[in-house]
């Protein structure tokens, strides 16, 4: 199911499952994840799956990349289904423009007001695709055909905790301030990574369901868990 | 039991816990974190005779004012780092890769690095801390590991373990090499790019940006031209990997980066550079170098056995 193994660097494994970006695919990373973890493989030292890769990191005191990759190589995994996940994670938005960064530049963009952007947006239910960037954040698919845009040019030095953003075909939630690129439309008060919890540190997983609706600034701040 | 505690007089720049890190936990969005430069880490903890995984505290261009409140302690500090000492009321030139033992009321002023960015202070016994995840190390974006994932600030105590031989005094001869060249392998969208451009990458000069920090080094230089696509499908990423952005402005991940991102690789720096890399302060230039894999493995070895070799003579 690996179309094909390189390395990224001297001490990770860059897999590679091809270019499709659908759940079908992701299901095949994420089957690979559980069973590399599971094996407990010697001198791996972390996973990082995404939508049509897999990054597995060694250490190179203990293991090379040619005697990994041999190993990754002899894995078999059958092409069994995996059971859909029914647990739908319901997330409040502000889109008031305080939180709205790049409405205009949506707008401008798609040549769409910002009504008919947040309309699209709110009226569809997301899949989680891979949690990560900074902890806790859900990479949430698939959003409207109408309302997608590239990243920003130059990324923002600064995004706040709890901002919504969008970019090609996907959503997210800013679960920490952070650096970063995407279109922000909105803002969520739900703390979505919760580090004390350390069991269960993030609220949506890899595939959850996931559906957004809208509040204003008054239930907004009444919600607040990001303060 | 005797208390030993200080207290932070001024926190200096980007202060935190940091020990070997916390693996196993990209695929939530948390990076290794840890000490940027592992080996000056290293050194610092078996100079105050502590296990190789104890807490220290790290810290950029300028460390920390700290006042001994109560007990006493013994504590070294790694790196190419200017501190002075107040013992009994008496003005010291601190020397790094050496022990020196503290009582109340003395204080330890920490003043900056020497052209570079990291320096470690260690203390015997190590500090009393909670774990996150495994480590101590703090990620301060997620708010994760020592201190409540927070930087260390001013007006705060923090308790020393009791510890044992309060007679230790070693010292190690050690000046921090510096390279020439960064060296990298190439990256995983390397044809992305004209080839001009990756020639200018391995031949000119790049200037580390003030924006830079434990996440991530952003680099001025010839910008980078991307031939095929500036934005790639969201994928991980690892420490030492070089991401170009549609503005050809380069950026290094480092130690507390984000573990997935979007913009194509251009290439990686090797680690046995790391340590190096990390160091090179804002405002001064990189030269990168363009290697094959097997002599990467080869230059790790060799930088494990060079650290091997220093631990080995405290």
């Amino acid at each position: 199911m690996i179309k094909n193994i390189s390395n990224l660097g001297d001490s990770a494994l860059y897999c590679d499952f091809g270019n499709d970006v659908d759940q079908k695919t992701n299901f095949k990373v994420i089957k690979y994840f559980e069973n590399i973890k599971k094996q407990n493989i010697e001198g791996i030292t972390n996973l990082t799956p995404s939508y049509n890769k897999l990054i597995i990191s060694f250490d190179l005191n203990i293991v090379n990349f040619t005697e990994l990759k041999k190993k990754i190589e002899d894995i078999k995994i059958s092409e069994n289904n995996i059971k859909e996940n029914q647990k739908i994670i319901k997330i409040p938005t502000c889109c008031d423009d305080e939180f709205a960064l790049d409405i205009e530049r949506l707008s401008s963009k798609l040549n769409l007001t910002k009504k008919e952007i947040l309309e699209k947006y709110f009226n569809k239910e997301y899949f989680c695709y891979m949690t990560g960037f900074i902890a806790g954040m859900p990479f949430l698919g698939d959003i409207d055909k109408k309302i997608r845009l590239e990243r920003l040019e130059t990324p923002r030095v600064k995004v706040p905790k709890g901002a919504v953003g969008i970019t090609e075909q996907f959503a997210n939630i800013y679960t920490f301030e952070s650096p970063g690129g995407w279109n922000i439309l909105g803002s969520t008060p739900t703390k979505i990574f919760n580090q004390a919890n350390e069991k269960h540190p993030t609220l949506i997983c890899p595939g959850d369901k996931v559906l957004f609706y809208e509040i204003n600034k008054k239930e907004y701040f009444k919600i607040n868990e990001n303060k | 039991m005797k208390i030993n505690k200080i207290t932070v007089l001024r926190e200096g720049v980007n202060s935190t816990f940091q020990d070997l890190g916390r693996g196993n936990l990209y695929h939530i969005g948390l990076p290794f974190s840890g000490a940027m430069d592992k080996r000056n880490y290293l050194i610092a903890n078996k100079l105050v005779g502590n296990k190789h995984n104890e807490a220290v505290i790290e810290f950029a261009y300028q460390g920390p004012l700290i006042k001994i409140e109560d007990g006493n302690i013994n504590f070294a500090i790694s790196g190419d780092v200017k501190f002075n000492l107040k013992k009994n009321g008496k003005l010291i030139t601190g020397d790094c890769y050496k022990n020196y033992n503290l009582s109340k009321n003395d204080e330890i002023d920490i003043i900056s690095t020497n052209n570079s960015v990291y320096g470690y202070f260690a203390v015997s016994g190590g500090f009393e801390l909670k774990k996150n995840f495994g480590s101590f190390s703090t990620h301060v974006r997620s708010n994760v590991g020592a201190n409540d994932g927070h930087k260390i600030s001013k007006n705060e105590n923090f308790f020393i373990k009791d510890f044992e031989n309060k007679n230790i005094n070693k010292n190690l001869k050690y000046t921090n090499s510096k390279i020439e060249y960064i060296r990298i392998l190439k990256g995983t969208n390397f044809d992305f790019f004209l080839e001009k451009s990756i020639k200018e990458l391995t031949s000119k000069e790049f200037l580390v940006s003030k924006l830079s920090d434990r996440m991530g080094m952003r680099l001025q230089g010839p910008k980078i031209k991307n031939l095929k696509e500036t934005n790639i499908r969201s994928e991980g990423i690892i420490k030492g990997v070089i991401q170009v952005p549609a503005d050809g402005n380069p950026i290094i991940m480092l130690s507390d980066h984000g573990t997935i991102g979007g913009y194509p690789k251009i290439a990686v720096v090797i680690s046995a550079d790391y340590d190096r890399l990390i160091q090179i302060p804002s405002g001064k230039k990189i030269k990168f170098k363009l290697i094959e894999l097997k002599e990467a493995e080869k230059l790790y070895k060799l930088y494990q056995m060079e650290t091997e070799n220093l631990l080995n003579q405290i």
